[in-house]
């Protein structure tokens, strides 16, 4: 039984940085734009399902597809920003949070509903030739798909980070996420800072649900979970830290599976909602966030 | 007391007279049942309205409480043998500790982590529950031996008059000022002594209280289901849904908002199959658009348009009746 300890550790691990993943697209939305998009979970899901048709379909790698899952995304969040998100960026904060939540939820619903009813509640997996490939270390299984798309994940971050910390659409769009009327008066284009930011959180989600489809598997209901398990990761990170976010994801997946371990299954989600509350009444600002964010 | 209100009070003790009276002239089985579920979507909303229309605080766990209420309706009344009432008010009784539990700690920040919270409170039970009691509970013989649809009608009836009623009559108080006074403006409604923590906290406990109880009745009126059902997320977003396609913050809103979300359902689910979500969904993206105020709202612009354009023309009218 104890031996199963360290296999659980990196299987949390491993689920915990898609968990970061999947948050820091939802965080880098809301951090910019104050759109709280919680429809994310439903993008990541359909994300899935373009990878799983693009292979089912095609025959298109789950790896080497993933720009094109990704694009995918972009295109569906340029719709989703031009007909229903684009149209509250205009409102202040409060109500923008709150009006956002409750258009996302409703879509959420209806994307939720649209795949049941094109592609059945069935759950589904993507299974390639090396899916079943494993490596083992001191009698610790690690599955490939599932280290790949850990790496993927870490690598989409840094060239993430170093997107916002390097180039000049970057400090745009951090500098609106400071200050947005200084940004305006500076000539950024706040418009086109939110309209992208809300794309690249639609393309980390498409990606995160590409992943989920190899390594795990994909259903219609999943969004709402992984919609939720990113808001508690976003706010056990803290805003405004990527890094953060990323490591509260792999703290979560690993607090998850360990739950699973000791206490069944259905206890993983309660360990994030306590998480959260634990939070919430001892460090509202998240774990690694600082003292504003 | 004006004309105006006494007009009112007649009017409602009349509408609830003719709902008690509807069964002796409906003989229907099916039409009571549809007035059931009306009265079960009408006070989901309604109780959800306290909170999220009047006080302004978004859950989106309202299930949570709900499904409480049915879970401990069910074990105390069928499990344990208590008697009906009692079993029902224990589950409001637990709708309203569970509540607190999240409230205490999620309001004392503002912004989106109550709605966080509830969410995941509502998909943590929702898990939980299902891993918990995987089978269908039923009514036991004895129950349905004896089974009247009437006892379930009318004790629908009672909840939803009393979920009104208790809306009614708590925004009409100093509570309900205070209430809507944090829902507009927390820094203001503090700085003129209304403690937002503690009316945030009142009307959470109140709507979760109202939602356990329906909860209760929604446990003696189904004859078999999964004890996870009452949990699902798809509860929460009807409540939200009925209480804006009808108009948040009113206390007519979520009537004309249940009505017509049970009846556009049944329409459309003779047509086709489960494609209602899909609508109502859309459609309450729309009205949270377009539409912040609801079918009320809607009826009220259109009734002042229809009101002014009467006024034009007799202005106009006016002065060549003269000439």
């Amino acid at each position: 039984m104890l031996s199963q300890l360290p296999q659980n550790l990196v299987f949390g691990l491993l689920v915990g940085g898609l968990y970061g993943l999947a948050a820091v697209g939802l965080s880098l939305v809301f951090g910019v734009t104050k759109i709280l998009n919680v429809s994310h979970g439903e993008l990541l899901m359909l994300g899935g399902y373009a990878s799983f048709w693009l292979f089912t379909l095609f025959g298109v790698d789950p790896f080497l597809g993933l720009p094109l899952a990704i694009l995918l995304l972009v295109l569906l969040g340029l719709v989703l920003y031009k007909v229903v998100f684009g149209r509250m960026t205009k409102l202040g904060e409060e109500s923008k949070i709150k009006n956002t939540m409750l258009v996302g939820f409703g879509v959420g619903i209806v994307f939720q509903n649209v795949a049941q009813r094109l592609w059945t509640a069935d759950s589904r997996g993507i299974t390639t030739t090396y899916s079943s490939s494993v490596f083992t270390v001191f009698g610790v299984r690690f599955p490939i798909v599932r280290v790949g798309s850990f790496l993927i994940a870490l690598f989409v971050l840094v060239a993430l980070h170093l997107f916002l910390k390097r180039t000049y659409l970057g400090k745009a769009i951090r500098a609106t996420v400071e200050d947005w009327e200084a940004a305006a008066v500076l000539g950024i284009s706040t418009d086109r800072v939110y309209l992208i930011s809300f794309l690249m959180g639609a393309g980390l989600a498409g990606l995160a649900g590409a992943l989920v489809s190899v390594g795990w598997s994909i259903e219609p209901t999943m969004g709402l979970e992984w919609t939720l398990t990113s808001l508690i990761v976003m706010v056990l990170g803290g805003l405004g830290s990527f890094v953060g976010t990323f490591v509260a994801g792999v703290l979560l997946g690993v607090t998850q599976s360990l739950t699973s371990f000791w206490m069944g299954g259905a206890y993983r989600e309660m360990v994030a909602l306590l998480l959260f509350l634990l939070v919430l009444v001892a460090r509202p600002q998240g774990l690694f966030g600082t003292k504003e964010g | 007391m004006t004309r105006k209100h006494a007009l009112a009070a007649g009017l409602v003790v009349v509408l609830i007279a003719v709902l008690v009276a509807l069964p002796l002239f409906v003989k229907k089985e099916s039409t009571i049942n549809l007035a059931i579920l009306v009265g079960l979507y009408v006070s989901l909303a309604s109780s959800w309205n306290i909170l999220g229309g009047y006080t302004g605080q978004t859950s989106l766990g309202h299930a949570a409480f709900f499904g409480l209420g049915t879970l401990v309706t069910r074990l105390l009344w069928l499990s344990a043998g208590l008697p009906l009432p009692l079993s029902i008010l224990a589950g409001g009784i637990a709708a309203v500790v569970l509540s607190l539990i999240i409230g205490a700690p999620a309001f004392k920040l503002r912004g989106a982590y109550f709605a966080i919270g509830t969410l995941a409170l509502g998909q943590v039970l929702y898990v939980i529950v299902g891993d918990r009691w995987p089978t269908i509970t039923s009514l036991p013989a004895e129950q349905l031996a004896t089974y009247s649809i009437l006892s379930r009608y009318y004790l629908f009836l009672a909840f939803t008059v009393l979920t009104i009623g208790t809306a009614y009559l708590l925004v009409n108080s100093r509570l309900g000022l205070g209430m809507m006074a944090v829902r507009e403006e927390e820094d203001a409604a503090e700085s003129l002594g209304v403690s937002a923590l503690r009316h945030k906290l009142l009307a959470l406990g109140v709507s979760s209280f109202l939602a356990g109880l329906i909860g209760g009745a929604f446990a003696f009126y189904h004859v078999g289901y999964y004890p996870q059902l009452p949990f699902g997320p798809i509860y929460s977003f009807d409540a939200v849904t009925i209480a804006f396609i009808g108009g948040t913050g009113t206390i007519i809103g979520p009537i004309v908002g249940g009505i017509f979300f049970v009846l556009l359902r049944e329409l459309l689910a003779l047509k086709l199959v489960e494609i209602h979500l899909t609508v109502f969904g859309i459609l309450f993206v729309l009205v949270v658009l377009f539409l912040p105020g609801g079918l009320v709202e809607a009826w009220s612009r259109t009734r002042d348009a229809f009101a002014r354009r009467l006024r034009k023309q007799e202005t106009r009218s006016l002065p060549q009746e003269a000439g």
